[in-house]
């Protein structure tokens, strides 16, 4: 079926079959390959991309279903050379070890962060609780997740 | 935090890796594309146990997109030699253990459920799962009696026709005679039976391969997610003799995670290898998260009895442990020595315990193969000796801590010879026992314990010393043990016309940061800036062998072979030096980054050595070689021995059997730290794994065989919101044999913290013992059991 996406501001056209997932169209079709699979029973986290601007699990997602709707994921946060304030503090924390997580966590951090402005260290989380991550044991992710949400505050207000 | 200026040796430096990881550039196995390429899909045994009557690929080949079916049959009839086992390990009677069959697909048997007997290659992954589901439909099998528990494999027919008994081997270290002599004369006798929990590792980024055969070269090249590509070649080549090593490349690009389930060889990665050759078209295959529980080589499984020895003062007289491991169905690369030297070798831990006697028998089951996963036999040692040592204390009345300090080996006392083999180097465990007390505000316990049993929970506090032998090893006497490979490791550096460097090393990172830390460690040396150093690691078309990253050796054995390479290139430079500077070789000083004639002014900097090297103007050829790359092999004089102390304190709800971890400290003593910030994360990760172990995870087979754990559905992991945030700090006794001191960090988060939470929840519960994972109904059921019985 044809449907129309866009993705990180550009907009496409496609032509998929009907069952076909939305991190499938993103990695396949789009080469986006920073929406990473950990799994096949919407449990990791690994896929999670922005759909109209709310974290959504890519891979429990038909394309179809996201017809007309803007997408972000990881690849569309940082402007140019500069990162995205939830970046920064990934890397500023060392809030990564083998990275493959780590795009699924930004984005449901910074939607976590959009949603609830004043974030306590519980509130994350319990608000990370759909992300495995099985490298860094949580801590410096839980830290760079509370200093990104300042970053995007600061940002924001600036 | 790191600052900008601050770059070298045990600076906290921000990672170099990371940008492209959180920019969603990284590039791991399966986000490679290939023209051309084809998908392929498994047929997996459904049984436990089962012997193939008739495989008809017909009805599969004519299905939709197909482009080929390829069975364990026809992979035998090309010749392909079986998966082998890398460390041949040798029963008490002298005899060889027992080694099965190990063919990448099953032509005549199938020996656990999702043990793969045919590959099909299709034009999408749909079309060829579609036609392997077909085949494990089709397949004519007639269903055989699967062992599926440990307790009883020994006793049970042998699952492997041509084996005589599931018993691979029957193995002991230690003096039996002195250990018997020690139980004679105890005051006390503590005896435990534990059971060591079967884990999955679940890396996150799943197994995948791509390979790609040039009919043109005759070269096959693989792209695949391992811990050590050199390994994967050398085996491919030597063993299963698919094509020979100088036309085999191995690439390991970004890896996502391995805690050791990606050192192995396994029968997937190898037969899409084989089928791209066959069908001369690229091939790639990435599991699925079902397949990484049925497939990935399971960790640990082992059951214990064990008894410790004390003297009336409480020392530890002697301690005498057998235990069954559980192998799985086949031997898995380095499987039969994990239960065995990285195991019964450190029954010692932190203490001078006289005379020590330990039994494995290593089993064979109708269940995925079991090989090293984080910690790997050390974990399972560590909570041997550390719950009886726990209850020991609880017994004698005695404080867990002053006991432990009481039978400590001394500083003085270093190197020591324990009575398993190993000798350790150096080591200070009162000092990391100490600092860990401290944070822990141990003596403030019994107040904390009191104000918890006011709001209706039993608070528990649990210590964990452990110690692990790392840096794997000095090569002859890993094969004197019985490895099939040396256990050194190579680095090169190039240093290139303008100053800059590459650094080549057969250690790989895949998540460890080595881009970071080895650049640390040759910017030092060479006093070259930190971002011109570039390190390049997992590609054996780019860099001499290598074995790669497991066992924590990493820094320690790799690191160690870029000190020696950085020797070279410093020697080199001083010849080169000398005649730019026209002063005499022995002239010559090197420091941070320059070369000076000593008691003079003059000087010239690395980077218009280098220049020299290449644009040798003044220095003549005949007698300096051109050029600037030096290669170093370096192999490790002894293990490296990091040790420290955990603590868990938890509170325990006695109506839910919920168990909150309100603190947890890791005092680890690594020797020498290069970036603390990266150790600290290590130490994260390894705790999480190790509470993880203790709390959470085990993987279950029902009685005929079949995975119940199968999905993140039923194998739970560790989430955010189970998690303290811990107290990491460390000790320094810098490792006494290798050019940084440094002993490596990767597992002792995964060793050490099993038994620390088990020995607080038992001591805020107080139940002698209580198996793992602590599910609160266990812990529930357990407490109702014993309220019934006070
Ligand atoms: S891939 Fe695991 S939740 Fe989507
Ligand atoms: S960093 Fe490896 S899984 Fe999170």
């Amino acid at each position: 079926m044809q449907i129309r996406l866009t993705v990180n501001n550009t907009a496409h056209q496609l032509d998929v079959p009907d069952n076909t997932l939305l991190v499938e169209v993103l990695r396949g079709e789009l080469a986006l390959t920073g929406t990473h699979i950990g799994c096949d029973t919407s449990q990791c986290g690994a896929c999670v991309v922005h759909v109209d601007g709310r974290s959504v699990k890519s891979c429990t997602m038909l394309a179809a279903q996201a017809d007309g709707q803007e997408v972000t994921t990881i690849e569309g946060l940082a402007d140019g050379e500069s990162l995205h304030p939830m970046q920064e503090a990934f890397k500023n924390c060392h809030a990564l070890q083998c990275g493959f997580c780590t795009p699924g966590m930004i984005m449901s951090a910074i939607d976590l962060a959009q949603r609830s402005p004043g974030l306590t260290e519980a509130e994350v989380r319990r608000g990370l609780e759909g992300n495995i991550c099985r490298c860094t044991g949580y801590q410096n992710i839980v830290k760079a997740v509370l200093a990104g949400a300042s970053g995007m505050k600061a940002a924001a207000t600036s | 935090m790191a600052t900008e200026e601050n770059t070298g040796i045990g600076a906290s430096v921000l990672r170099k890796e990371d940008r492209r990881f959180i920019t969603g550039v990284g590039r791991y196995t399966d986000d490679i594309q290939v023209s051309g390429q084809t998908y392929a899909a498994f047929a997996r045994s459904l049984w436990a146990r089962a012997r193939i009557d008739k495989l008809d690929t017909g009805v599969a080949a004519a299905m939709p997109g197909v482009i080929g079916v390829l069975t364990g049959a026809e992979m035998a009839a090309d010749g392909l030699g079986g998966l082998p086992c890398g460390w041949l390990v040798k029963s008490k009677d002298g005899s060889d253990m027992q080694q099965p069959e190990h063919p990448p697909l099953a032509h005549t048997h199938l020996n656990f459920v999702g043990d793969a007997f045919a590959i099909v290659v299709a034009d999408t992954e749909e079309h060829a799962q579609g036609a392997a589901r077909a085949l494990e439909q089709s397949v004519e099998v007639t269903e055989l009696t699967p062992v599926v528990s440990l307790a009883d494999a020994t006793q049970s027919a042998p699952i492997h026709e041509a084996l005589t008994s599931n018993v691979c081997y029957d193995w002991e270290i230690g003096d039996k005679a002195a250990c018997k002599a020690g139980f004679a004369v105890a005051d006390r006798v503590v005896e435990v039976e534990l059971s060591n929990n079967r884990l999955i590792p679940n890396a996150m980024e799943p197994r995948a391969a791509i390979a790609e055969y040039s009919t043109g070269t005759d070269e096959l090249t693989i792209h695949t997610t391992s811990q050590n590509p050199h390994l994967v070649r050398l085996i491919l080549a030597a063993f299963v003799q698919l094509a020979p090593e100088h036309k085999l490349r191995v690439i390991a690009p970004d890896v996502g995670g391995g805690f050791g389930s990606k050192i192995f060889v396994y029968s997937e990665e190898v037969s899409v290898a084989w089928a791209a050759k066959k069908l001369r078209r690229p091939v790639r295959w990435t599991a699925t998260r079902s397949e990484s529980f049925l497939t990935d080589a399971h960790g640990r499984d082992h059951l214990t009895k064990a008894k410790l020895a004390l003297s009336s003062e409480g020392k530890f007289l002697a301690m005498q442990v057998a235990t069954k491991a559980n192998l799985g169905a086949y031997l898995s690369t380095f499987a039969s020595s994990v239960p065995t030297y990285l195991y019964g070798t450190l029954m010692a831990g932190q203490y001078a315990t006289p005379a020590i006697h330990v039994e494995v028998q290593g089993t064979f089951t109708n269940t995925c193969p079991v090989d090293a996963y984080r910690g790997a036999g050390r974990p399972e040692a560590t909570f041997v000796v550390e719950r009886l040592v726990e209850m020991a204390a609880r017994q004698l009345r005695a404080d867990p801590a002053e006991l432990r300090r009481v039978n400590f080996i001394k500083p003085d006392q270093f190197p020591y010879q324990t009575p398993v083999a190993l000798v350790y180097d150096t080591g200070n465990y009162e000092a990391s026992l100490s600092q860990a007390l401290q944070h822990a505000d141990y003596a403030g316990f019994a107040a904390r314990q009191r104000a918890a049993e006011g709001r209706g929970k039993l608070r528990g506090i649990g210590l964990s010393c452990y110690i692990e032998a790392c840096g794997l090893a000095p090569s002859q006497l890993a094969m004197n043990l019985g490895a099939g490979v040396g256990l050194w490791e190579s680095a090169e550096i190039r240093v290139n016309p303008t100053g800059s460097v590459v650094v080549f090393t057969g250690s790989h990172s895949h998540g460890q940061g080595h881009e970071t830390t080895f650049a640390q460690v040759v910017s030092s040396t060479l006093g070259v800036p930190f971002d011109q150093v570039e390190v390049v690691h997992g590609d054996t078309g780019r860099l001499d062998f290598g074995l790669g990253t497991y066992g924590s050796r990493s820094i320690a054995v790799g690191g160690s072979a870029l000190i020696r390479a950085s020797e070279k290139i410093i020697a080199k430079g001083k010849r080169i030096a000398a005649h730019l500077l026209q002063a005499g070789i022995d002239e010559i000083d090197f420091q941070d980054g320059v070369f000076s004639v000593q008691a003079s002014n003059q000087s010239v900097t690395f980077a218009e050595v280098a220049f020299a090297a290449y644009i040798p103007n003044n220095v003549p050829t005949d007698e300096v070689e051109p050029g600037l790359a030096e290669k170093a092999f370096y192999d490790p004089e002894n293990f490296t021995y990091p040790a420290g102390t955990h603590i868990c304190e938890v509170e325990v709800d006695p109506e839910t059997g919920k168990i909150d971890i309100i603190q947890f400290v890791a005092v680890d003593d690594f020797g020498e730290v290069i970036n603390p910030m990266i150790v600290e994360g290590q130490v994260h990760g390894g705790l999480t794994q190790g509470i993880g172990q203790a709390l959470f995870e085990r993987g279950i087979y029902d009685d005929n065989g079949q995975l119940i754990t199968g999905s993140y559905m039923d194998y739970c992991m560790p989430r955010a919101d189970d998690l303290p945030n811990y107290v990491v700090d460390t000790t320094v006794t810098p490792c006494t044999h290798n050019p940084l001191g440094v002993k490596g960090c990767g597992e002792a988060g995964a060793i050490g913290a099993p038994a620390a939470v088990v020995n607080a929840v038992t001591h805020a519960t107080g139940m002698k013992d209580i198996s793992m994972p602590l599910h609160p109904e266990k812990v529930w059921r357990a407490l109702q059991r014993k309220r019934r019985a006070a």
